[in-house]
């Protein structure tokens, strides 16, 4: 090693320590911010080292990607909130091309030079990162409404799937023990591509959360490739805790929705539900004065939001209402299942932006022993995250999945644009219990007059 | 400080740089302690991200694994041959997208999470 190596390698030294340190401080919002900044420094440091590379002739090109990709980066940090989800997909997209171009220039410049591990490692990584680029691609379409947000299946997508997952990793091998042939494993990065749509399309919009932290691991499951291929430390560190974290989310989503990650892959939630838990009745509509009433007499009220409150951009005029109600008197909480929104933690950023506090935010575990002494708990805009059949009803497709127990509570109001069922397709009998009270509308348009009702109380 | 943490460190040193070639078992070696040590180290800080930051941690996740950035500048600025200097340029953009907007991001999530005393004081200036 040179000298210039060793002040590399330093550089890259501390950038895994406050990449380590940065992850550490998200255990708490007061010193989250904090934190980040280091990790920003480490990623600083690592860049600003890497240029003193001796391997480096021209600076041209870096100068131009840089450029490029900062002209992208930076406004792409400045959409609205509620574009988040899209918003992080493209990011996986990004982050997992670049590792999979890396992969094919080191192909191109070292060929079939490189022993089987490393060409193993290669393979890996970009095989990874090929399928999550097209993969996070159509997530973020969908998500965007570019496409169309519900499942898209087709007779024998299974078969399909496992053939062209088959000839993925049949292609892999054969490139292995024919290194000098690079047809295959163009092909397999074709494959990879073909393979990363077909995996995504059959997922509806309600399971995203799951699929954005499985892409989330996989991009940086191929970055850590990425770090063997190279030899280099600080690509394994980051791209593992990358991968780890995407990976422990999943696994949180999946807990949240009692269901297997191979049943959200290839299940094809919300296409085939046909079996109707027959809930029927009545659903009792209520007035905008009625509901009014109740709010601004309560002692406690629970707002339960969903998809639907992101959708309608509810979220200011829900902080509104709410610190209506406080500056009465009202003790007035938000409560977050873990899967409401489009991703994780979806619902914490929109309400944060709207400046609750985020000491009034709770998690679901700790909101459901308070439900029944709730006076009025309001739904807006979420569905089967508060359907009691996921508890009632074993034969129901949500069977088990823990919910927000707001039937628990004195009164329930449910803020729902239509008579329509939600996204998984399936009936809410919450919506015919005799406590609950519909309110039909768009949810901020409803919530704008719940405020001016509530003023005249 | 957590010994694993430590070590992990340490190892993360005694990998060297094999540029080019095969990956000498000792280095391979060196990778996968890393990577094991990462892992293990990934899931004891993750698990205690709150469900209240999980979208601030994956966007901060994703500009860490931007890091992919140092191998793309290597490669862009290597002059190999005309296709891997395309392929590096494009990779450095697509890696510098998620370093300057995942971090900026983030840092603009992280901000919006405040203590009530702090958005009712900012609340009286205005």
């Amino acid at each position: 090693m040179t000298e210039a190596n060793y002040i590399i390698e330093a550089t890259y030294l501390v950038a895994s320590i406050l990449f380590v340190l940065g992850l550490k401080s998200l255990s708490h919002p007061d010193t989250a911010r904090r934190g980040m900044i280091m990790a920003a420094a480490g990623m600083g440091a690592a860049v600003l080292g890497t240029l003193f590379h001796p391997s480096i002739h021209s600076y041209l090109w870096i100068l131009v990607g840089m450029i490029v990709g900062s002209s992208i980066g930076i406004p792409m940090a400045m959409v609205p909130m509620t574009a988040m989800p899209q918003r992080t997909a493209l990011s996986h997209a990004f982050g997992a091309l670049a590792a999979s171009l890396v992969g094919v220039a080191e192909y191109s410049i070292r060929g079939s030079h490189m022993g089987p591990v490393k060409m193993g490692a290669l393979g890996f990584e970009v095989m990874l990162g090929a399928l999550t680029t097209t993969g996070s691609l159509i997530a973020a379409g969908k998500l965007q409404e570019f496409l169309r947000g519900t499942p898209i299946q087709f007779k024998g997508q299974h078969i399909v799937n496992l053939l062209l997952a088959l000839t993925m990793v049949g292609l892999f091998i054969t490139w292995l023990m024919n290194p000098g042939v690079p047809i295959f494993f163009y092909g397999m990065i074709a494959t990879a591509l073909i393979f990363g749509v077909m995996l995504v399309i059959p997922i509806g919009a309600a399971d995203m959360p799951v699929v954005m932290s499985l892409l989330n691991s996989y991009a940086g499951l191929s970055s850590a490739a990425t770090g063997f291929v190279l030899s280099n430390n600080v690509l394994i560190i980051a791209g593992t805790l990358d991968g780890f974290s995407g990976f422990i989310l999943s696994i949180l989503m999946c807990k949240a929705m009692n269901r297997s990650i191979t049943n959200v892959l290839f299940g094809g939630f919300g296409a085939t539900i046909a079996t109707d838990t027959g809930a029927t009745g009545t659903m009792r509509e209520v007035s905008l004065d009625d509901v009014a009433v109740q709010l601004a007499y309560a002692n406690q009220v629970i707002f339960v939001p969903g998809y639907g409150m992101a959708t309608a951009q509810a979220q200011h005029a829900v902080r509104e209402l709410g610190n209506l109600l406080e500056d009465r008197g009202v003790s007035v909480k938000y409560a977050i299942h873990p899967v409401a929104g489009r991703m994780p933690g979806h619902m914490n950023v929109l309400l944060a932006e709207a400046n609750v506090p985020y000491s009034s935010l709770y998690e679901m575990e700790q909101i459901n022993p308070e439900l029944p002494s709730t006076d009025v708990a309001v739904v807006i805009g979420a569905n089967d995250v508060v359907n009691p059949d996921a508890r009632d009803n074993p034969k129901s497709p949500i069977a088990g999945m823990p919910i927000i127990e707001v039937d628990r509570a004195r009164s329930v109001i449910v803020l729902k644009r239509g008579k329509g069922k939600g996204f998984s397709g399936l009936e809410n009998p919450l919506f015919f219990k005799p406590v609950t009270g519909m309110l039909y509308g768009d949810a901020k348009s409803s919530l704008s007059s719940l405020v001016q009702a509530v003023q005249k109380v | 400080m957590n010994p694993a943490i430590l070590l992990g460190f340490v190892m993360a040193l005694a990998g060297e740089g094999g540029d080019a070639g095969h990956i000498p078992p000792q280095v391979l070696i060196a990778s996968l302690y890393v990577f094991a040590l990462a892992a293990f180290l990934g899931y004891q800080v993750i698990s205690r991200v709150p469900p209240l930051l999980h979208t601030p941690l994956m966007s901060a996740t994703n500009a860490i694994s931007g890091i992919s950035l140092i191998g793309s500048i290597v490669i862009a600025g290597e002059n190999a041959n005309t296709l891997s200097t395309i392929l590096g340029c494009t990779a450095v953009a697509s890696a510098m997208i998620n370093v300057t907007g995942g971090f900026l991001i983030t840092d603009r999530m992280l901000k919006m999470f405040r203590k009530k005393d702090v958005i009712q004081g900012e609340e009286k200036t205005k």
